[in-house]
């Protein structure tokens, strides 16, 4: 048996919580030069932690991920800067409201998503991917030159946990003096939490469930006592700490993208399937008129969910081929899904094989296997009934 | 979990034990436990040919493949059925219950060259103070 994690060979950046899931016994792996928890076989392992998610909690420690400040005391430069670098249209969000959005090259393909918090009338923080923070931070500033506002990296200033799941309500509520019900997803307010005065909670995560994401400081005594909180106060509630292992899969059975993957510096926004987070009659953004061409000129490939019909499971990189047996895409990412009992991908097909129940074939090992194109998400969580 | 003292053991992690001729081979605990949670196992049919130091199967878990090398030559006489619809047995019985194939060996003097149980674990011991430090 091969593994297919090779030892780290550089020194790996490390977050606040490292010890912490050290101590928990968890297998590590070097994701985008971060030394990051996989998964932890104390809590179960990764479909444990998956299910713990979609049927009561999870913590995860996303501290990784970097942050960006954008902000001017006096102007709106600061506006002016977001709605350049970024697709969605930031002036309209509300202070205390978040979007997801995406910064494009001048090509329309990607520089990274991110999702933009609106903390003050001219102040905006944006939250952006691990693998890409040196090359964000360095495209922010490059881009908002022209702009008056201050561009201020405070990556390494948070801790961010994750809290995850139709519970993770529950949970937080036991820690924190916000009123958590009056936060609407991809709303955020400041509160204390774990005694942390003005922490920022946001209703925003990464696994198609509930929950919320906290920023406290970034010091380990700090940052392990509140993750040991969060632990605590969700034992009620079965919460386990979870890896990234279950990150992927959550987040691929409600089909948001990763970076690297869905969306890249060769992928473009109509491929990706996300116009719905880009606003062209906002006004120029970098990528716009790339974009406006590309439309013009029509879809060369785009995103589909297979849904395994062999038995097989396709994996990232491996080619989809049409009846015929040529090569007509590539699969993105692709995995078991725990929460449906099938194997199911995301893939980068022509648009004429796009529709739904079309067959396409994965070269699995260089053996073929069926596969369906497939209605996405694979999963959404159930709304909550309104009381009438 | 002890690892047999009769098995013998390769450095990419799977076991092998003779009995009447007939060899048995399987995975060993230490690569479960990297593995996690084992969905799939894809192993060739009755009369195919193992070549020692050759893939012949792969073990997949929710987030990575593993391809199976063959300790040793031989002919497959055997693949274990039960792992189709219970591939978690791998998980919970690597040395037992969750055994892979069982081979004619071409050439049973190959074992030699192999691992012994001692020297196995002296080798993961190793690989675990790697990851650790």
């Amino acid at each position: 048996m091969e593994s297919a994690t090779s030892p780290p060979n550089t020194v790996l950046r490390k977050t606040p919580l490292n010890a912490v899931h050290r101590r928990l016994g968890a297998k590590m792996v070097n994701f985008g030069g971060w030394d990051m928890p996989v998964e932890y076989p104390s809590s179960g392992g990764l479909m444990a932690e998956h299910r713990a998610v979609r049927s009561g909690c999870g913590v995860f420690d996303v501290s990784h991920m970097g942050d960006i400040r954008v902000q001017t005391g006096k102007s709106a430069g600061a506006l002016a800067a977001v709605q350049h670098i970024t697709m969605n249209d930031a002036s309209r969000l509300a202070i205390g409201q978040a979007q997801y959005s995406a910064m494009l090259y001048p090509e329309g393909t990607f520089v990274d998503d991110v999702i933009v918090h609106r903390l003050g009338e001219d102040d905006f923080l944006l939250v952006i991917n691990a693998g890409t923070r040196e090359k964000d931070i360095a495209w922010v500033r490059e881009n908002t030159r022209g702009f008056d506002c201050q561009v201020q990296e405070l990556s390494d200033a948070y801790t961010q946990l994750a809290i995850q799941g139709p519970r993770a309500v529950d949970v937080l509520r036991k820690l924190t003096n916000a009123n958590l019900d009056g936060i609407k997803n991809y709303w955020f307010t400041h509160g204390t939490v774990c005694g942390l005065k003005n922490t920022l909670i946001a209703r925003t995560g990464y696994t198609g469930e509930d929950g919320f994401e906290i920023y406290v400081p970034s010091d380990v005594a700090t940052s392990e006592r509140v993750w040991n909180e969060m632990l605590e106060a969700g034992k009620e509630f079965g919460i386990v700490p979870c890896g990234l292992g279950a990150r992927n899969t959550l987040r691929l059975e409600a089909k948001m993208a990763l970076y690297g993957h869905e969306i890249s510096e060769k992928i473009n926004v109509w491929e990706a399937g996300l116009e719905r987070y880009c606003r062209m009659e906002k006004g120029e953004f970098i990528g716009l008129a790339a974009l406006q061409k590309a439309r013009a000129a029509g879809l060369r490939r785009t995103l589909v969910g297979l849904e395994m019909v062999e038995r097989g499971i396709a994996r990232d990189e491996y080619r989809c081929l049409n009846e015929a047996g040529d090569v007509v895409g590539l699969v993105t990412s692709g995995s078991p899904s725990p929460t449906l009992g099938k194997n199911i991908a995301l893939a980068y097909v022509p648009p004429a094989m796009a529709g739904i129940g079309t067959p396409i074939w994965v070269e699995i090992r260089s053996q073929r296997c069926r596969a369906q194109v497939v209605a996405t998400p694979f999963y959404k969580r159930p709304r909550k009934t309104q009381a009438v | 979990m002890a690892y047999p003292t009769e098995y013998r053991y390769t450095k990419e992690h799977e076991w092998i034990v003779v009995k009447d001729g007939i060899a048995t081979i399987g995975i060993t605990d230490y690569a479960q436990h990297e593995l996690g949670d084992v969905v799939f196992v894809e192993l060739p049919k009755p009369g195919a040919k193992l070549e020692a130091g050759k893939i012949f199967g792969s073990v997949e878990s929710v987030k990575a493949v593993s391809e199976i090398y063959a300790p040793a030559s031989g002919d497959l006489v055997e693949a274990n059925a039960a792992l189709q619809d219970k591939p978690e047995i791998l998980n919970s019985d690597p040395h037992g219950a969750g055994w892979l194939v069982k081979v004619k060996l071409a050439n049973p003097a190959e074992l030699s060259s192999l691992l012994d149980a001692a020297a196995y674990e002296a080798f993961i011991a190793e690989k675990q103070k790697e990851a650790s430090s």
